[in-house]
């Protein structure tokens, strides 16, 4: 392993400074006793008590994390699939025409996705809520999903496919023992930059949600008008400092295991 | 190929945990829904203490769903397979509403507490005799200013005050061509429902002349914004400028002599409703007296109800700037609708001005 | 290669997406696109397209999505290498996409906050004696916040093919008195162009299409398309008009895979020369 210079420590560093900036930003404020995300009046933790003491927000939350883990679960399936059958494709043309068809609705504004979506929903009678969102999410996160996994696709060459053929590997197995656990980076990628998407989206969710559910995104947005209330910033802080332990405690954990059994 | 059935499997786990975590904790899927009422509002717009009140006194269960602009609301409401009770769009939403057929009437005999709001906010152009909409908030658009931060002594009487050399750089004015337009209109003593593209084209051309005074145009962060300091004057609506003066005493709000805007924000059952009658309950209970003063101080917007104004800090009802007097009033018109095509020309016009500011 | 037919398998739900989610809303916004406020037939949205407000807004939005792209791939490429040669690389990895969980629009306010006149860094400014800068309302924060945002996007694919090289290739590189420059040029970024291609696609495409920040962070001094077919659809409530800006974007988009977009498979003989 090449060793790093202080150079590039420091550089990696201003990085993950800016990145992480606004975050604390906001949760220095979520402890902030006055009602918006402006003069720190003085040390509270009212907005958390608030946060646990409203369901409402709890369950728009929970609808939140549900519908971005199972939406980039099945967009990440889809995708991966899609990315496959892609690389495979031996006519240039159509294989750029599928391509750009796939950016179509990276391109599009949400407004208009949204909005035929929903007008798709409502010919079609299904019925707005829970799943209109689920299906829309899945349906704009697919293309990123494809645009992850696809270089590692290209990377991998087609030699190494048909020499595992010629050894008498079957379809299923060359799927399974050679094309996925080499894309495997690209698919992992793929499902957080849709996790990303969804748990960004306002827009779409916006119109093709109904019959009382709701994304936080939506609610977040919709109150821009009278104030963007504290207690949105105290559960964001909640949820960052859940989602880094998670991450943290899954990754020792994990890491601990491996060295255990290996090494 | 192992560690990604393992990823799968543990997300569906997850989620499958997650939804019945919501579903235990989410009382209207759980009851059956027997009596729902379902709001359509902006967020943050209601006492939610208000909400539960009004649970505990019918047993109508209200689910409370919301809404950032009026035209989203519009679209939403128009192409169905939605079931809003009760929504709050602002009054020239109403009127493209009415157009489009798309509101039921109120019934005033199931709501015998009309009688307390001012009959100043009654009986108005964009909907005659209240027939589908009964007044929520109400406010007008003016100038919030820092007077500290102002190089000149200025107080903004005037609307060319914002035309000043001494603010070069410093204005933010709404994203909004029927605010800014109007504001301009109003400068020259025009309607700001003028229709005539002379008068519409000389209102441009003055904004154009305000360009090098504005910082920016922006949104609803022009609150954080004037709170801050980052400004010392900002064009927007008295309700925001309430919210900022709460959280910064240094502001101060005027609405300029040449007169202004008169908004509302009502309440109407749109036609989608399944629950007609929980509607108007709810329009009742929110007229009450009690009820009105108390969204009026959690909001923090003016309430149209003179009953509840009783109940209210004197301090803030005496206050012209959250409750402007009767001679101030008279200058104040509520927008008309002024039909798709006019409205495309104002919105040109000000995208003209906005392309000018780079 | 037997593996075709298995390969229009796996298409089957992809295809089906396109059809469904893709297609069909192409459809119908080609055909919003014909229409007039009133619901009439017209070509009058694309006349009016031409027309020099919409063309200096389309040069300005590529001129944005370009820059925005630019820094964006100039800031990630160091720290996708630096993060691949850490020892808990997927942990530092996981770090970066982590904050792109969190709301933006909340983030937005916050970088209101951040750069503004009372903001922590105008306050560093005049503790050390410096003037205060107005950061806000300018291109160079709605460059900065846009590449705030895409960065993830840009990172991940460039980290999951500078992984995969091995360290000894550019070991090899050097030792062969190869200065670091020439490795960059010859060896590494070669290697690692479908990642790069990917984190264009994945940036400069909805960099097109921005919009709420061109309002919160730029104050309406940057106007993209985006911003206007938002505008069209929201405000002015002219779909027919907001439509045809979304078909010049799709049109462009287009022309922009059709020169991107591989040729000739001259990958295979490249990576067997190497």
């Amino acid at each position: 392993m090449t060793k790093i210079n202080t150079g590039s420590k420091v550089y990696l560093a201003l990085v993950f400074i800016v990145l992480y900036a606004p975050i604390f930003f906001l949760i220095f404020y979520s402890f902030n006793s006055g009602d918006s995300m402006t003069n720190f009046k003085s040390f509270t933790l009212d907005h958390y008590k608030d946060v646990f003491a409203d369901s409402r927000l709890v369950v728009i939350l929970l609808n939140t994390v549900v519908v971005a883990l199972l939406s980039a679960l099945i967009a990440t399936i889809i995708g991966t699939m899609g990315a496959i059958g892609i690389q495979t494709m031996r006519n240039r043309k159509l294989r750029n025409t599928v391509l750009s068809l796939n950016n179509i609705l990276i391109v599009s504004p949400d407004v208009i996705i949204g909005a035929s979506f929903l007008i798709l929903f409502t010919m079609v009678g299904i019925k707005l809520g829970f799943i209109s969102v689920l299906l829309s999410h899945i349906a704009f996160s697919i293309p990123i999903v494809v645009i992850m996994v696809l270089p590692k696709m290209q990377e991998m060459s087609n030699t190494l496919i048909d020499a595992a053929l010629d050894l008498g590997a079957s379809k299923k197995e060359v799927l399974t023992r050679v094309i996925l656990p080499y894309i495997q980076p690209g698919i992992f990628a793929g499902f957080f930059m849709a996790l990303t998407y969804s748990l960004d989206d306002f827009a779409v969710t916006f119109f093709v949600t109904g019959n009382g559910f709701s994304t936080l995104s939506v609610e977040i947005y919709s109150m821009a008008r009278a104030g963007v209330s504290l207690t949105v910033n105290a559960l964001s802080g909640i949820v960052f400092a859940v989602t880094m332990l998670l991450v943290l405690g899954y990754y020792f954990v994990t890491t601990r295991k491996v060295k255990g059994v290996r090494k | 190929m192992k560690n990604l059935v393992k990823a799968i499997i543990a997300i569906a786990v997850v989620c499958a945990a997650l939804m019945y975590l919501v579903n235990s904790l989410d009382k209207t899927s759980s009851q059956g829904g027997t009596d729902i009422l379902t709001v359509y509002n902006w967020g943050e717009y209601i006492d939610p203490a208000l909400l539960k009140k009004f649970e505990k006194e019918t047993g109508i269960q209200v689910i409370y769903e919301t809404f950032d602009s009026n035209e989203a609301m519009i679209t939403k409401v128009d192409q169905g397979g939605t079931n809003y009770d009760i929504a709050i769009p602002s009054e020239y939403t109403i009127e493209q509403m009415k157009q489009k057929d798309l509101l039921l009437p109120v019934d005033h005999s199931k709501i015998p507490n009309l009688k307390n709001i001012d009959e100043d906010f009654l009986d108005l152009d964009f909907d005659k005799k209240n027939e589908y909409s009964i007044p929520y908030f109400w406010g007008t658009v003016g100038i919030v200013y820092n007077p500290k931060m102002l190089k000149k002594d200025l107080d903004f009487t005037s609307w060319d005050q914002l035309w000043d050399p001494s603010l070069k750089g410093e204005v933010l004015l709404v994203d909004s061509a029927r605010e800014v337009m109007g504001m301009s209109l109003n400068s020259m003593n025009l309607s700001l429902n003028s229709t005539d593209s002379t008068e519409l084209n000389k209102a441009t051309d003055k904004l154009i002349k305000l360009s090098p005074n504005v910082k920016a145009v922006i949104g609803d962060e022009v609150t954080q914004l004037m709170v801050n300091g980052d400004a010392p004057a900002a064009l927007t609506w008295s309700g925001q400028a309430a919210d900022m003066m709460y959280d910064n005493e240094d502001l101060t709000y005027s609405v300029p002599n040449e007169g202004s805007n008169l908004w509302f924000d009502n309440m109407v059952i749109p036609k989608t409703s399944k629950n007609v009658e929980g509607a108007h309950k709810f329009i009742n209970f929110m007229l009450d007296p009690e009820n009105a003063a108390q969204n009026a101080d959690y909001v923090g917007y003016s309430t149209p109800n003179k009953a509840a104004l009783k109940l209210l800090d004197p301090e803030v009802i005496h206050d012209e700037r959250y409750y402007p007097s009767a001679e101030v009033r008279k200058n104040l018109h509520v927008y008309k609708d002024l039909g798709k095509e006019k409205i495309g020309e104002y919105n040109e016009l000000f995208l003209k001005f906005k392309m000018s500011l780079q | 290669m037997q593996n075709k037919r298995s390969g229009s398998l796996t298409l089957v739900p992809y295809y089906v997406w396109i059809a469904l989610f893709v297609i069909a809303p192409i459809i119908l916004v080609g055909y919003y696109s014909l229409l007039d406020l009133e619901g009439n037939f017209t070509f009058e949205n694309y006349k009016n397209f031409l027309t020099p407000v919409y063309l200096k807004m389309t040069l300005s939005s590529f001129w944005y999505a370009f820059l925005i792209t630019l820094f964006c791939l100039v800031v990630s490429y160091p720290a996708a290498f630096i993060i691949s040669r850490l020892k808990n690389k997927q942990l530092w990895l996981m770090l970066i996409i982590i904050p792109s969980w969190i709301n933006l629009l909340l983030k937005t306010y916050a970088f209101i906050g951040i750069l503004g006149q009372s903001g922590p860094i105008n306050a560093f400014l005049s503790a050390i004696g410096l003037e205060k800068q107005q950061m806000l309302f300018t291109s160079a924060s709605f460059v900065f916040v846009s590449v705030y945002i895409f960065i993830p996007f840009m990172i991940l694919p460039i980290f999951n093919s500078i992984d995969k090289l091995s360290p000894a290739l550019l070991d090899a590189s050097r030792d062969l008195g190869a200065s670091r420059l020439y490795t960059l040029r010859r060896v590494m970024i070669p290697l690692t162009m479908d990642g790069i291609k990917a984190g264009i696609q994945a940036v400069f495409i909805p960099a097109l299409s921005l919009f709420m920040i061109t309002r919160l962070i730029a104050g309406n001094h940057v106007i993209t398309l985006g911003t206007a077919i938002e505008q069209q659809f929201l405000v002015t409530q002219n779909w027919g008009m907001g439509s045809t800006i979304a078909v010049f974007l799709i049109i462009f988009m287009f022309i922009i895979m059709a020169f991107t977009g591989e040729k000739r498979k001259k990958g295979a003989s490249r990576r067997d020369k190497n």
